[in-house]
């Protein structure tokens, strides 16, 4: 997937919110909708059910406008978090040019969050992508729960973050952290079509 | 290794204040007189406020006023990488040659001299080459010389010799002036008063003063609103209260803010974050461009059709038109190199370093290709078949085909030796002929004069290399007479290192001289005993077998079908070499055709023995064996003297004195 493309003058980014079910992934996702100008956002699609658990995927289309002469596009999208889904998982990420790995801060989640993390890198090699070149951010959800159920940003680090990524802390609930982790992921993102060779 | 000049910082773009109008006036002076007037020139300031911008100005202007100079922008660290790089692939001296060789030197942040004891010589000994050549040189650091730690005192001295200016902070009148001019650059509106509001905020430097304009730009954009004065403050967190007032609720109003107004804040600050980043990306393409202009001009090649990509918006294909132009350099390395190969001399003309010329460069290459003849070769006249062979020559024709079947490998060199006209310089062709029968042979065979006369005139041409060239390909050397060295010192040189590269990659080298060379005067040492080294093979005076076999040879050339007792009777008359048999022969031939007459062994005795002296006709040449053989002088055939004696008569009162 062409990240820039000189011709038509376009940049679209496709960022894929992945993580552990529950961890707040689609929540991130509704904030940032909330957030967005009338006339910059697209239809949200949410597949759910009935429990709101995201069934297929959520789909958040931000069109930037204009930016240096390119008409620039973000699509945001999640993953279902369930471990049953996985090849949902895999269809949404491929061409995604960058994943925020949504984690849940809580600490009897922490299996939760490795596991989806190795589902994340195993699922990208199969789209022949290398975890290790992809821009990704570890978001820290969840982070307003009471100190004695949550592992601290640090101590996640510890945990997940071994391959020393950019990490977010976030309660996405109320937007804590959401913007920051999209800005995070759109500059690694953007700073990778910069160094890459975008025809 | 160093960076190019960014196109968009030139004087026009240069917002010139109170704080910094010394400064620019030195930098214009400067740009337009380099070297004349300020040397060097020492700007100096806080961080974000113009420097490198001026310093790019000066090399701009520069350029544009003597397009022809040779300017050179660099950071200090990239002064000091490229010096590590060069000094790692021991090529210091090339790096102080490079930069000697700049019009106009533009060094950004010299501070970091600081702790860099060699950089500091190295920049002193170049500032001193340079100013004593009248080069200009412009350095900025963001403190004045002497406050720049460690520096060493002579480096401060010379630094402040010139001129230092220093660059202050905007006045407020400036901030609005680079606002508007920056504004307009972005294509941006504001309703009046808004960019005055912006620059009434004290601001330590312009960037801050850019990034302060920057989120007012995103801001107008994401909203489709345009800003007042009074949103400004909010958008800025400026608080409420006019200038300093806003210092009391900085922070925490703007966060209440944002919380507040429900997030457009959130997104806007996304937006113009990603604009930022954006801006960045899509502009990598400059960088690139600019990679490769410096990479290719780092190597000497011109580059100005990606130079002109960078003066353009937003080109399309930039990576083809890298790639096409890498296309390009690779094939003038392919044609230098092949270049440099046949004639050194030719590789270093400027086409081959110049993508726009490729064609140019083409056509010079196959100009090359077509004038670097091989050397001499041998003359097909004397083949190895009609070299007549007996007793007196068996052991040189051996030799000769020995050599011949291990070229370079059995007796190297060979060196005939043997009077004048015993067949030396057949034979010599003869082998030359058979060794440039062999696949890609290039065999130089030619008399040792014309090898002298061709040095000379490649010396004369001041195409030395390649002369030297042209024989280092030969896979074999054929010096006819070489005895004609004696005394010539340059060439016996060339010879000598000729000889040894040839014998080191087994190529053979057959020589011809009179005698042993060891008896030859006028050789150099190394030379003499260079050619006793291979084989000397020694050419007797002609035998009865060789005669004879030479003499069916040139009457069947002619035609004739001689009679047995004409051949006998020639070959036994005293002959000391095959050229004076010839020379026997053509007498006879010449009598028999002026009289109509046949050839006889009666006519030959007639003719030679002088019975009936006749008018022979005598041309001052004539053609023995596809040799013109001068008959006047250097002969010292008994034969050929008599023929200078007119008749009989003169000869008998010659000997009656």
């Amino acid at each position: 997937m062409s990240l820039v493309n000189f011709t038509t003058r376009e940049i679209t980014c496709k960022i894929v919110y992945y993580g552990p079910g529950r961890s707040g992934k689609t929540t991130n996702l509704h904030y940032i909708y909330g957030r967005v100008p009338d006339s910059r956002r697209g239809r949200m699609v949410s597949l759910a059910t009935q429990t709101d658990r995201t069934l297929f995927f959520d789909f958040l289309p931000i069109d930037l406008g204009q930016i240096s002469g390119f008409s620039t596009r973000f699509q945001l999208y999640t993953v279902p978090g369930q471990v049953y889904y996985n090849a949902t998982r895999r269809l949404v990420l491929q061409g995604a040019d960058g994943v925020v790995f949504v984690g849940d801060s809580q600490a009897r989640q922490l299996d939760e969050n490795l596991e989806s993390l190795q589902n994340l890198q195993s699922n990208l090699l199969e789209h022949g992508v290398d975890i290790r070149t992809i821009p990704l951010v570890l978001q820290y959800n969840k982070q307003d729960l009471p100190r004695e159920l949550i592992l601290s940003p640090a101590d996640l680090d510890d945990a997940l973050n071994f391959r020393g990524v950019p990490s977010f802390s976030a309660d996405a609930l109320h937007g804590k952290g959401v913007f920051e982790t999209l800005k995070g992921i759109s500059e690694l993102v953007l700073k990778k079509l910069a160094a890459g060779t975008a025809a | 290794m160093t960076s190019a000049l960014n196109p968009k910082y030139s004087f026009d773009t240069f917002v010139v204040g109170a704080a910094n109008r010394l400064a620019v006036t030195a930098g214009r002076t400067v740009a337009e007189s380099p070297g004349a007037a300020y040397n060097p020139l020492f700007i100096y300031s806080g961080s974000g406020l113009g420097k490198t911008h001026l310093l790019m100005a000066v090399g701009h202007a520069a350029k544009k006023a003597a397009p022809k100079l040779n300017i050179e922008y660099l950071t200090l660290d990239e002064y000091v990488e490229a010096f590590h790089a060069s000094v790692a692939a021991g090529q210091g001296d090339a790096f102080r040659r490079r930069f000697q060789n700049v019009d106009v030197l533009l060094v950004d942040d010299v501070q970091f001299l600081t702790n860099r004891k060699e950089m500091q010589s190295e920049l002193l000994r170049l500032t001193e080459a340079l100013q004593a050549a009248g080069r200009q040189i412009v350095l900025t650091s963001d403190c004045p010389p002497p406050d720049i730690a460690d520096l060493d005192e002579r480096l401060i001295s010379r630094l402040s010799g010139g001129l230092v200016v220093d660059i202050g902070t905007p006045d407020y009148e400036t901030r609005v002036a680079i606002l508007r001019r920056k504004a307009e650059e972005r294509g941006a509106r504001f309703e009046p008063g808004v960019l005055e509001t912006v620059a009434r905020t004290e601001v330590g430097n312009v960037r801050e003063l850019m990034g302060a304009l920057n989120r007012l730009v995103a801001f107008q954009a994401v909203n489709d609103t345009s800003i007042n004065a009074e949103t400004v403050k909010q958008i800025l967190g400026l608080g409420g209260g006019e200038g300093e007032g806003g210092a009391a609720p900085p922070g925490d109003g703007r966060a209440a803010a944002a919380a507040k107004s429900g997030g457009g804040d959130e997104f806007g600050e996304f937006l113009a974050d990603v604009t930022v980043t954006v801006g960045k990306a899509v502009e990598a393409w400059r960088a690139r461009v600019g990679e490769a202009v410096l990479r290719w001009e780092g190597e000497g090649y011109r580059t100005h059709r990606l130079e002109a990509l960078l003066q353009r918006d937003a080109p399309a294909a930039v990576d083809d038109a890298i790639a096409a132009f890498a296309g390009d350099v690779e094939r003038l390395k392919a044609l230098e190199a092949e270049v440099a190969d046949l004639d050194p001399q030719a590789a270093g003309q400027s086409v081959f370093r110049d993508p726009e010329r490729l064609r140019e460069a083409e056509e010079a290459a196959a100009k090359v290709r077509a004038g670097a003849a091989p050397p001499p070769g041998p003359s097909a006249a004397f083949p190895l078949a009609a070299f007549a062979v007996g007793p007196s020559n068996q052991v040189a024709v051996s030799a000769a085909r020995a050599a011949l079947e291990r070229p370079g490998k059995k007796y190297n060199p060979l060196v005939l030796v043997g009077k004048s006209g015993l067949g030396k310089t057949h034979l010599l062709n003869a082998i030359g002929l058979e060794l440039a029968r062999g696949k890609r042979a290039v065999v130089a065979c030619l008399s040792t004069q014309a090898f002298v006369d061709e040095l000379i005139a490649a010396i004369d041409g001041n195409r030395v290399d390649w002369w030297r060239g042209r024989y280092r390909r030969a896979t074999a050397l054929l010096l006819d007479d070489i005895h004609l060295l004696a005394g010539k010192e340059r060439t016996q040189e060339e010879l000598f290192n000729l000889f040894n590269l040839l014998q080191d990659k087994d190529r053979q080298l057959v020589f011809t001289a009179p005698a042993h060379p060891n008896t030859l005067s006028g050789l150099e040492e190394r030379i003499v005993s260079r050619l006793e080294g291979g084989l000397v093979a020694e050419l007797k005076e002609p035998d009865r077998d060789v005669k004879r076999a030479v003499l069916e040879r040139m009457l069947n050339q002619q035609g004739v079908n001689p009679e047995p007792a004409l051949i006998d009777y020639l070959a036994d008359r005293p002959t000391d070499s095959v050229r004076s048999l010839v020379g026997l022969l053509q007498r006879v031939v010449g009598a028999a055709a002026a009289q109509d007459g046949p050839l006889s062994a009666g006519l030959a005795r007639e003719v030679l023995e002088g019975q009936s002296a006749r008018d022979t006709r005598r041309s001052s040449g004539f053609r023995t064996s596809g040799l013109v053989v001068s008959s006047l002088g250097g002969i010292k055939s008994r034969e050929k003297v008599v023929w200078d004696w007119i008749d009989v008569a003169d000869r008998m009162i010659e000997e009656f004195r």
